[in-house]
């Protein structure tokens, strides 16, 4: 039987025509994506690498929200100029606790994988605000009504929890001290910012949109702008670590 | 069935579809109350409002239809079920002209950043996610299931299975392309592209295309030919594949059933691998294969010839569903996905161009003997000039998958031009040139309205799409390297607001181009609209679908 007259099977038959195309779709995904959830490379923990505070992860989902990962790629390749323009090339494990991931696919604005600490709070605030008020020949959106809005705190508790459920190990106490420690962080002032720096080592605690009072979402947007790429410490990383 | 000879009952899908319909009214009304955000407010009542609508809808259709249900046959005929594809098809012209419009917006915000009001539902990150998805899903998902749909009937030569059901998967969807849509402008997404909509919206579509994929299969199932059509295998891997990459890129954990935001079970690279695997195959099976199924229906049908070789058809359709599903690491390219991963993605694309060009020669070669047809039929030129498209946009993208050239047009407008190219040339002609078919035949016109017009918006729209994607290889190809440019004393030459400066002409040429694109998309909405009101009605044709062109001339 020649192999036209054998594929007449599969023209005649429409269930074994399902299976034939599930059985055929199925072995490039299974062949691509399994493997990543145990090669060493892509589930290595990096020293510094931590999950985001309660105002990071509220300035994360407002990040995605307004749908910046549009213009703004989160992904240094180990390019010469790209290295030389953004800093030292994306380690999977920096984005090891992102749900979704934010590498984006369009430079229509530059990278912000590591634009922490590269420009003050003020610059963040004017910039958002109005960004040709900084920038005049930047064609980005401006986002005013940021430093208008109260972020919502009553609900932060239960953002750490989901992500723990999807794998972020928030521990019992940061999930516990979700709301106060939202608030700390964008006030130096506050009684709780030892208990939050306790949680959360090396974390910036500043009033990022010079505002008193509950955290805006200005707050919150630059208080992730600004740990974005500052996790890990470049001089003590091994990248010879994962080769075998 | 379900009817005696003395009462009119109702019938089981009737009386279980108002049933769902009132449990879902009742579930969302609880939600709407219940809510955490506005967002998540106003997507319940929407919904509850469209489920009073239907259950309403439904006994309305129970107590103005006949006794029994619509036959099967009529005198020894497929009694062929039109409403349902009459709705997809209307809307999609809707749609697409909707999507195109968001799309000369968004275009034009890039060069008058000023047209962003800077309120959040009109800025480009709110308002670029209601374009793809309003011209891929709104606009290519309501011709494909109104294609697949009409395709699957005439080629099988049976109704189409299912009673309610054909007219749940058309408003279903369009149902869920309205909470999609809406969700955007109110930033409820969930970040992963072309895959925004959030868990709720994902559930009630995973429903949907359930249906969709019975109602097609049941169909093909209860067969009159003995043969299943070429067109019925690509518009199967289509549905098939679609759920399975649906489920694998979704899988989210809301933080309240009643509110808007979720987690995605995926992280960091995991994520990023599922989203691209899925993205890849968006392009691969939503708007390849489907829109293949078009070619290989509506070609060989315009032109009135055999599709060329059946055996290539084969080897098309394997090779192509067999291959897609590997090349979506190139959209990874030197990021943190292990190398080999990338390796595969770019070997496998590459491979991809045999059969693209394969189902290419396929459909072009089919005019074989018919060729002269191009000069008198604008409907059959703009098939095949869709199918040069496609070609083109074939090429364009193994080439862009090796990894040194996706160095270069990694994160640049040469990508926006390259899926333009595809997505306006192909899927775009491709579309207009199955409605300008299936219009007529649904409403059972002798010919179009005009095709003078027609040769209007094939030129018109033509000159857009060059624009378009001239000026997006200009710029793409500027921006790489004016990133990558250094100065004769080793410093980065430009800074980065530079390469955006430069970008502002192109990006003028750009809106222009799609302007004109949407410009004959308008041409179409009113040819088509004035051939379903004025045109004239095709008496006693055997089927409509084979009757001879008709040229009919303007006015």
């Amino acid at each position: 039987m020649s192999f036209w007259v054998r594929h007449k099977i599969l023209e005649k038959n429409s269930i074994a025509l399902v299976v034939g195309i599930l059985a055929v779709i199925a072995i490039g995904g299974l062949v691509e994506i399994t493997p990543l959830f145990y090669l060493k490379s892509t589930i290595e923990v990096v020293d510094g690498v931590r999950p985001y505070t309660p105002l990071e992860l509220t300035g994360r989902n407002i990040y995605v929200r307004e749908g910046c990962y549009l213009c703004h790629s989160q992904m240094i390749r180990p390019l010469r100029d790209e290295v030389e323009r953004y800093g030292h090339y994306s380690l999977a494990a920096e984005s090891m606790y992102d749900h979704p991931f934010q590498w984006g696919s369009k430079r229509t604005g530059p990278d912000l994988a590591r634009v922490g600490a590269k420009y003050s709070d003020d610059w963040h605030v004017t910039h958002l605000t109005d960004p040709r008020a900084i920038v005049p020949q930047s064609v980005m959106p401006g986002y005013p009504f940021l430093a208008e809005t109260e972020v919502d705190a009553t609900t932060i508790a239960d953002h750490l929890r989901t992500s723990r459920a999807v794998g972020v190990p928030y521990s019992d106490d940061q999930i516990a001290n979700a709301v106060a420690d939202l608030k700390a962080q964008a006030d130096p002032d506050n009684d709780g910012v030892d208990g939050f720096t306790k949680r959360y080592p090396k974390a910036v605690v500043r009033n990022f949109d010079g505002k008193t009072g509950m955290p805006t979402e200005m707050d919150a947007l630059i208080a992730y702008l600004q740990m974005l790429g500052t996790l890990v410490d470049f001089k003590l990383y091994n990248e010879k670590a994962n080769l075998r | 069935m379900n009817q005696s000879q003395s009462t009119k009952w109702m019938s089981n899908g009737e009386a279980g579809l108002a049933a769902f319909f009132s449990a879902t009214a009742f579930l969302c009304l609880i939600a709407a109350a219940k809510a955490l955000d506005t967002a998540f407010a106003f997507h319940a009542t929407l919904g509850a409002a469209a489920s009073l609508w239907a259950v309403f809808a439904i006994f309305n259709r129970y107590f103005e239809r006949p006794f029994s249900l619509p036959p099967q046959e009529i005198k020894g005929r497929p009694n062929y079920y039109l409403g349902p594809i009459k709705f997809a098809a209307a809307i999609s012209v809707f749609w697409g002209i909707a999507g195109f419009a968001v799309g000369l917006l968004i275009a034009s915000q890039l060069a008058w950043p000023a047209l962003n009001f800077d309120l959040p539902w009109t800025s480009f990150g709110r308002l670029r996610p209601l374009h793809t998805s309003a011209v891929v899903f709104a606009f290519g998902g309501n011709v494909l299931i109104a294609t697949s749909f009409y395709v699957v009937q005439k080629t099988c030569r049976v109704r189409l299975a299912g009673d309610l059901a054909p007219w749940f998967v058309v408003l279903g969807y369009n149902f869920f392309i309205l909470v999609a849509g809406t969700g955007y402008l109110l930033g409820v997404t969930q970040s992963k592209e072309y895959a925004e909509p959030e868990w709720y919206a994902d559930l009630w579509l995973t429903i949907v295309w359930v249906t969709y994929l019975l109602v097609f299969l049941m169909t093909l199932i209860k067969r009159k030919e003995p043969h299943i059509y070429v067109a019925n295998w690509f518009y199967l891997a289509f549905i098939i594949t679609i759920a399975v990459l649906h489920l694998g890129n979704n899988p989210a954990i809301p933080v309240s059933v009643f509110g808007s935001k979720s987690y995605i079970l995926w992280g960091g690279v995991q994520d990023a691998m599922f989203q691209w695997w899925y993205g890849h195959n968006a392009v691969g099976f939503f708007l390849t294969a489907g829109f293949l199924a078009i070619m290989y229906y509506f070609i060989p049908k315009r032109a009135e010839r055999p599709v060329y070789s059946y055996r290539l058809s084969i080897i098309h359709f394997w090779a192509i569903i067999f291959l897609y599903i590997w090349a979506g690491p190139h959209h990874l390219h030197y990021t943190a996905l292990p190398d080999w991963a990338q390796t595969l993605g770019m070997t496998f694309s590459i491979m991809l161009w045999m059969p693209s060009w394969g189902g290419m020669i396929n459909g072009l070669m089919t005019l074989s003997g018919a060729w002269d047809k191009l000069r008198t039929d604008p409907v059959l030129r703009m098939l095949v000039v869709s199918v040069a498209f496609y070609g083109m946009a074939t090429f364009e993208g193994p080439l862009m998958s090796i990894k040194v050239v996706n160095s270069l047009s990694h994160y640049t407008d040469w990508t926006i031009g390259h899926v333009h190219s595809g997505a306006l040339g192909w899927v775009g002609f491709v579309s207009f040139g199955a409605l300008y078919c299936l219009i007529p035949w649904l409403w059972d016109r002798k010919g179009l309205y005009s095709l003078k017009l027609v040769n209007w918006h094939f030129w018109i729209a033509t000159i857009g799409i060059v624009l378009y994607i001239s000026a997006m290889w200009v710029s793409g190809i500027l921006q790489g390297l004016m990133w990558r440019a250094y100065s004769s004393l080793g410093f980065l030459e430009y800074s980065f607001i530079e390469s955006v400066e430069a970008m502002h002409p192109f990006y003028i040429i750009r809106a222009a181009g799609g302007a004109l694109f949407l410009l004959g998309a308008l041409v179409m909405a009113y040819n088509l609209w004035m051939t379903v009101r004025v045109g004239e009605v095709e008496v006693a044709a055997p089927m409509s679908g084979s009757s001879p062109v008709v040229l009919q001339p303007a006015e």
